[in-house]
């Protein structure tokens, strides 16, 4: 792990959290107990149906708590949703996707600045897609999406990026850009949280969250993941590679996070 | 030729048809493709036919096609509300069912021996009879409706991409659709009495949906659908003039040969640009495996 100082100062603090569909009868995700920091790389791990997406939600408002208390503050987090729901049909740039980031800064019947076009096409080149800005959006590969929608949450400029399995389904090379990115993005001193189904990954970063609809745990990965906890939040997907000293995850229809469309 | 051109243009009637119908073509080609991309082209027709009641129920008052056609609006969106509250029907089952109801009822009421002959003036507009004022209205809504979008540009396009991280990023697309909603009732409205309760949607949905076929970018998707729904609109109207045909349905016509030939003009790239297209993506990702793609 590099060196630098993890910064104190919290950027959403979560308290028993738990949160409901409308008309559901169970909460998805409930005792949600966790802080996220600056410079932190938080790992949620947890099996599809498990709650990452909701606990997203939740922190960008779009679902409210149905108990326990999330509070954040740095203002709204940036999504990066799933890239497979997006669509491909619409005639946009990979510019005029990551532009539609700066909504989050602008008032309704604003348009966006020659400002916020140079923090898009700036964006663009972190992810290594700014020689593809012109390109259609559609007619790019799944992991050039990928890097794409990950350019529009930089450039909703917030501190702390919510990331919704963005290695799922992306090619190698995108897979490593992306990886040398987080680190960058953290050592800038902000605070991410990844939904992921990389154990080995989850290893790397500086804290785990394990979320099967309650949460499992929370804290660094040496002390979080063992095998009884990654047990209880895979439940018994749980498989050991013959050869392997390490324990596996093969997470149910991992294999369907191949390119969707 | 100079002649086939000119002289329709000595009719007054030629000219102010015309005119509505660059004003209609500017309103059709702009607020449809975000109702195209919207995927709202059902519900566009849905709204016109329902007014079809209300605008027989005008003639009979002897009140203006635009009064009638607003009621019939109002009537039309509560009940497809009210019926689309019943959990085993679907929306889409609710929408039919209140459509074809009403428009039963219009056809009804339409073909009642008391009513005033019209009701073909009333399904398919009479081009030939529109007055001033119908192009003063026409001209206003135009403006309201370039207006609206531009402000509203930025916004729809966001909604419109992915509604649901439009909220994620603190952007709610219900009062967005609201607007939409009621830029497209306006529009049926204007433009019914010159085309009428069956044709008004075409001028909507032909020019957008032609134009998404042939651009990849929303401006210029917006621009050739202006272009191709006036284009189609004064092809339509000289070949109404010089065969004699119905004005309305002329134009029409001419609106679903221009969604044609974008049809078969896009149908040709695709079949050209195949194979170079492989090539260029190839070598745009610099040696980075592509990912398989579905067709």
């Amino acid at each position: 792990m590099r060196d630098r100082p993890l910064s104190d100062k919290p950027l959403v603090v979560c308290d028993r959290l738990a949160a409901r569909y409308p008309g559901a009868a169970a909460p998805s995700i409930s005792s949600i107990t966790c802080e996220i920091k600056r410079g932190n790389r938080v790992a949620l791990l947890g099996p599809n149906g498990g709650g990452k997406s909701t606990l997203m939600r939740v922190m960008t408002g779009e679902l409210a708590p149905s108990s326990g208390e999330i509070e954040l503050f740095a203002g709204r987090p940036a999504l990066v949703p799933q890239s497979e729901r997006s669509r491909l049909d619409y005639p946009v740039s990979a510019l005029d996707v990551a532009l539609m980031g700066s909504v989050s800064r602008l008032a309704w019947w604003r348009r966006p600045s020659r400002a916020d076009r140079r923090l898009a096409l700036e964006s663009l080149r972190r992810v290594g897609m700014a020689e593809l800005a012109g390109m259609t959006f559609g007619e790019l590969s799944g992991g050039q999406r990928q890097r794409v929608l990950v350019a529009r949450a930089l450039v909703q400029d917030s501190p702390l990026l919510l990331l919704d399995e963005p290695f799922a389904g992306i090619d190698a090379p995108s897979a490593e850009l992306l990886t040398v990115l987080f680190d960058e993005l953290a050592a800038e001193g902000r605070g991410l949280l990844i939904a992921t189904h990389d154990i080995e990954q989850a290893r790397s970063w500086d804290l785990v969250l394990c979320c099967n609809r309650v949460q499992i745990a929370f804290g660094r990965p040496s002390e979080v993941l063992t095998r009884e906890v990654i047990e209880r939040t895979y439940g018994a997907a749980l498989v050991a590679l013959p050869g392997d000293e390490s324990l596996s995850i093969l997470p149910p229809h991992h294999h369907d996070h191949g390119e969707q469309r | 030729m100079i002649d086939w051109l000119t002289e329709p243009l000595r009719e007054p009637i030629v000219v102010r048809s015309l005119i509505e119908l660059a004003l209609l073509s500017v309103v059709g080609g702009t607020l449809g493709c975000w109702i195209v991309l919207a995927g709202r082209a059902y519900s566009a027709e849905s709204l016109a036919h329902s007014m079809l009641p209300g605008l027989v129920g005008a003639a009979l008052l002897g009140l203006p096609l635009i009064v009638g056609g607003a009621a019939g609006l109002v009537v039309g969106a509560a009940l497809i509300s009210l019926v689309g509250r019943i959990r085993l029907l679907g929306t889409e089952v609710a929408v039919s069912v209140v459509i074809t109801s009403l428009f039963g009822a219009g056809v009804l009421l339409g073909l009642a021996p008391s009513t005033p002959a019209g009701l073909n003036g009333i399904l398919f507009g009479d081009l030939l009879a529109v007055g001033t004022t119908e192009i003063i209205l026409a001209g206003g809504f135009a403006v309201v409706v370039l207006i609206v979008l531009v402000v509203l540009h930025n916004t729809l396009l966001v909604t419109g991409f992915d509604r649901r991280q439009a909220l994620a990023m603190g952007r709610s697309p219900g009062p967005f659709d609201l607007v939409l909603a009621l830029l497209l009732a306006g529009a049926t409205l204007v433009a019914v009495q010159a085309l009428g309760n069956l044709l008004v949607v075409v001028m909507l949905i032909g020019p957008a949906a032609a134009a998404r076929l042939l651009t990849a970018r929303i401006a210029a998707m917006m621009a050739l659908a202006v272009a191709i729904a006036w284009a189609a609109s004064l092809f339509g109207l000289y070949a109404s003039y010089h065969a004699d045909l119905a004005a309305g349905a002329a134009v029409t016509c001419a609106l679903v040969a221009a969604f044609i030939a974008a049809l078969l003009v896009r149908a040709l790239r695709d079949g050209f640009r195949g194979g170079s297209r492989r090539r260029g993506r190839a070598a745009q990702s610099r040696g980075l495996p592509l990912q398989s793609r579905r067709a």
